[in-house]
């Protein structure tokens, strides 16, 4: 249905969206009736009630009470109709049909990790299948994020320490937009991720053969590992210069830190930087990595490691 | 000139005291001197200290805004590295939050006007004004000082954890801000001493210039919601230095519990930035139309609800944040209340006009621009209530173009009318009106260019604080700029034009507007004390249908027959009688 207000959204791709989208434009149309009403008065008194003379006089008139009860009543029912409008859609995006599918979505400084129902991790893209309602289940590993999909008109804070959702049920094959809408730092704007629709049968096939995580050699699963957890949104493999130093040369190498002491890269030093980053900072780089402390296990930190070794 | 004797009124003995045009001794020549100036307990010169002071900041802060729309020119990097990004945008908020919107009509015009308008020789607490306006100081040194450290990065809002984590100069800030605080307390509790105290004899609570209303409903939002923020700001000082587990998990806090905190000074923060801009409306509306106010009470009383409503929406900013969806539903209901009295107020501007006798000068023309962009702002604001539209909307450009109609479009328009209002009553010159037009179109047009493109990418999904941005957005966000550098161009012309004036405008008589306010009944600029005698008040502010010579009223010199002479003078001086209510 084409509304005047149409320009203003991207298209919906979610039933989530309907109900907002139709108040957005009540809303949008009535203000819009009202702001010519008022254009208008104001035009038309500034010309019909121009001043003539220094000596204009102008009649007293110091209120009246039947107009003010006329514009504070209607606008305050308007606004009833508004408020149990944008209620009741409100509702809807807050009850998660029983049959929804859920992925757990960990949002970390800065993109998003995805895990599946059967192990299957990805990283900033979140495959989903077509036509079923999908759960969201949102955790932070740092500090406040908002996970926004502007496609199914759904938003929520991601808050550390405990858990929040969305919900959506994507009705057409393709590719959504998600934002972090909630200040992050220095990568903030570029925490962006994909939701990759598939279809009902498209999405098992592609979880199937990404089921079970990562595998391989310790190399092979280090190199994965440094994908789905993320290092590389910040440590480039090829030796340029990102948030923090390049992974590329990495090993065996003598850094120089902010505390005026040296150290040479070695397995411990790998260690515990992954785990508690802010104990050695090398010069040139800020404090601003997120802790992997009970996020990441020994082995993956092993592994992790034998793939850093390789990068010379 | 008497009205009909009510049982509860007074007879005083009263004659014309008609400013002049042509006053020798002004607050300005008067205790002149840098010295003089910083030490000065007259309401006038701090009022005056108050507006270069927020001049300034506010110069600082819309450079930062024109760096930052630089920036965003192309979607990737333009100009600037990302931190540096997010340090100019956590300091335009910051400073134009802290240091201009807040202090600008109240510690500023209103520290020079509400004193004249109750015909009052300065308010109650002189002291305390003065050492309100170095508090304001020592809090934007503490400002500085941050800025020559590390700066900050954590947006105006300084939510927890990413604040207690950062490594900008948080601390700095909040303790500025919290001196900053003081400043806004002392003000507000002088405030609302003086216009219990000091109202010059007649002028019933019924015949309170509608900016003193204004003040009055800011002043007590000032001194009850500011507190609050003292203590947020407070506590997360402790969290960072010392280690205090209040408001970040990890240390076992909520940092929900901040946004509450935080929000509930900051909301109402937003009425003591905007009620006071309804004041000068009601003012300049009523002297442009020479015409009575249309339903006083309505606006006298709305501004009152407002302050009170005002602390009973800040969970408004949080439907998005995880807070308990009872706590949503009821904030989103008692949003649309506060909505209700702001609309009252336009159409009873909008009333005032009718057969109004309307002169469109430059302080009227931003009324026009402030009733347009402001009645934009509130419905948005509307559309920020509703539920399910605030979901997508939360945190987008919607919101930034929304706040920037209210903020900007509403108290910094309020502001210009005022400036342009009582310009010639502070400086006694007048300003080229021509040049004033012009900067006005700068300002009506840059602005919406600038910020209604904002509404659309936001709805479209363009979250803020973003320093690269997708593709998709990029005509809306160089169109956006474009209107920014056209707004740089307004303020410019402003500045040119009242520098000018200053210093080799033309001389104002006292009231060049034909205004009965009373504070246009002494001389522009006004002498040290305001007025040579006790000001008596007999009509409403706004009573235009009444002689001029009725508002330029005041005890007269009493002799008590002691001086024939003086007394045969007096009679020639017209001396009457006046009844007014005690």
């Amino acid at each position: 249905m084409g509304r005047l207000f149409d320009f203003m959204l991207p298209e919906a791709k979610s039933p989530t969206a309907d109900s907002t989208d139709a108040l957005f434009h009540f809303i949008n149309e009535v203000s819009l009736v009202l702001l010519i009403g008022i254009t208008f008065a104001l035009i038309y008194f500034a010309i019909k009630y121009r001043r003539r003379s220094e000596d204009d006089e102008t009649p007293v008139i110091t209120h009246n009470n039947t107009l003010e009860i006329t514009w504070s009543v209607i606008p305050l029912l308007i606004t009833f109709v508004i408020f149990g409008w944008g209620y009741s859609g409100w509702l809807n995006l807050k009850s998660v049909p029983d049959n929804a599918y859920e992925i757990q979505v960990s949002a970390y400084k800065w993109g998003w990790n995805a895990k599946y129902i059967n192990g299957a991790q990805t990283l900033n893209e979140i495959h989903v299948p077509e036509g079923r309602p999908v759960k969201i289940v949102l955790q932070s590993a740092d500090v406040l994020h908002a996970f926004f999909v502007p496609d199914y008109r759904v938003k929520h804070d991601v808050v550390p320490g405990r858990y929040t959702y969305v919900w959506f049920e994507a009705n057409e094959v393709g590719e959504s937009q998600v934002f972090c809408t909630e200040y992050c730092g220095t990568g903030h704007s570029d925490m962006l991720a994909k939701i990759i629709v598939h279809t009902e049968d498209d999405f098992e096939t592609w979880l199937e053969k990404n089921g079970g995580g990562v595998s391989g050699t310790p190399v092979e699963q280090g190199k994965q590992l440094v994908q789905l957890q993320g290092c590389v949104t910040c440590h480039s493999e090829d030796g340029s210069k990102k948030i923090g130093p390049s992974f590329k040369g990495l090993w065996n190498k003598q850094e120089n830190l902010t505390n005026g002491s040296t150290v040479i890269v070695d397995e411990n030093y790998l260690r515990e930087s992954i785990l508690n980053p802010a104990a050695k900072i090398v010069e040139g780089y800020d404090n601003v990595m997120t802790p992997y402390e009970g996020r990441i296990t020994d082995d993956e930190i092993t592994n992790i490691i034998e793939y850093l070794k390789t990068l010379k | 000139m008497a009205t009909a004797e009510v049982s509860n009124k007074k007879i005083l003995k009263v004659q014309r005291f008609k400013p002049s045009d042509n006053p020798t001794n002004t607050y300005l020549t008067d205790e002149k001197g840098v010295w003089a100036w910083m030490t000065t307990v007259d309401h006038k010169k701090i009022g005056i200290m108050y507006l270069i002071s927020v001049a300034f900041f506010f110069a600082v802060g819309g450079v930062l805004a024109l760096l930052l729309r630089t920036e965003l020119l192309t979607p990737a990097k333009t100009f600037i590295e990302a931190d540096a990004y997010n340090q100019l945008f956590t300091l335009h908020g910051a400073i134009m939050v802290f240091f201009v919107l807040i202090p600008s009509i109240p510690a500023a015009l209103g520290n020079f006007i509400m004193p004249m308008q109750l015909g009052a020789k300065d308010v109650a607490f002189p002291k305390l004004n003065l050492a309100s306006f170095y508090i304001y100081v020592i809090g934007a040194i503490f400002t500085f000082i941050a800025l020559a450290q590390n700066g900050l990065d954590t947006g105006w809002t300084f939510y927890t954890p990413y604040s207690t984590q950062s490594s900008s100069s948080v601390i700095w800030v909040t303790m500025g801000v919290f001196i900053l605080g003081f400043s806004s307390i002392l003000t507000g509790t002088n405030f609302i001493t003086t216009i219990h105290k000091m109202r010059a004899p007649g002028i019933t609570w019924g015949k309170l210039p509608l900016n003193v209303w204004a003040l009055y409903a800011t002043s007590i939002i000032q001194v009850l919601a500011t507190p609050v923020l003292a203590i947020t700001l407070l506590l997360l000082t402790l969290e960072k230095w010392l280690g205090f587990g209040i408001f970040d998990p990890a240390l076992g806090g909520d940092p929900v519990l901040f946004q509450h905190f935080f929000w509930f000074y900051s909301h109402p923060a937003v009425y003591i930035m905007i009620v006071p801009g309804f004041g000068i409306i009601s003012e300049v509306i009523s002297t442009f139309s020479k015409k009575t106010v249309f339903g006083y009470w309505a606006i006298a009383l709305s501004s009152l609800a407002i302050a009170f409503i005002g602390f009973l929406v800040w969970g408004h900013h949080m439907f998005t944040s995880g807070q308990s969806a009872v706590a949503t539903t009821v904030f989103s209901f008692l949003t649309f209340l506060v909505g209700i009295p702001t609309g009252i107020k336009i159409f009873n501007w909008i009333a005032t006009l009718y057969k109004g006798s309307i002169k469109m000068d430059t302080p009227m023309i931003y009324v026009f621009i402030f009733l347009f962009l402001f009645s934009i702002g509130g419905f948005t604001g509307i559309m920020l209530g509703a539920l399910s539209v605030d979901i997508h909307l939360h945190d987008t450009y919607y919101v930034v173009a929304h706040f920037h109609y209210v903020m900007m479009g509403g108290t910094l328009i309020a502001l210009l009318a005022g400036l342009h209002y009582w310009w010639p009553k502070m400086t006694g010159k007048l300003y080229n009106e021509k040049l004033a037009k012009i900067a006005s179109v700068f300002i009506f047009v840059g602005f919406n260019v600038t910020f209604l493109p904002q509404f659309v990418m936001g709805a479209q999904g363009m979250p803020r604080r973003y320093y690269n941005y997708v593709d998709q957005f990029t005509p809306f966000h160089q169109t956006s700029t474009i209107g920014s550098y056209l707004l740089g161009v307004g303020f410019l012309i402003i500045l040119y034009y009242l520098m000018h004036s200053l210093f080799k405008g033309a001389k104002s008589p006292a009231n060049p507007w034909g205004s009965r306010g009373l504070e246009w009944q002494a001389t522009s600029p006004p002498n040290l004390h305001n007025f040579d005698h006790t000001p008596v008040v007999i009509n409403g502010p706004y009573d235009y249908h009444k002689p001029m010579e009725e508002f330029q009223l005041g005890l007269a010199l009493d002799t008590n027959g002691q001086d024939s002479e003086a007394e045969k003078e007096l009679s020639m001086k017209n001396v009457k009688t006046a009844r007014i209510t005690v």
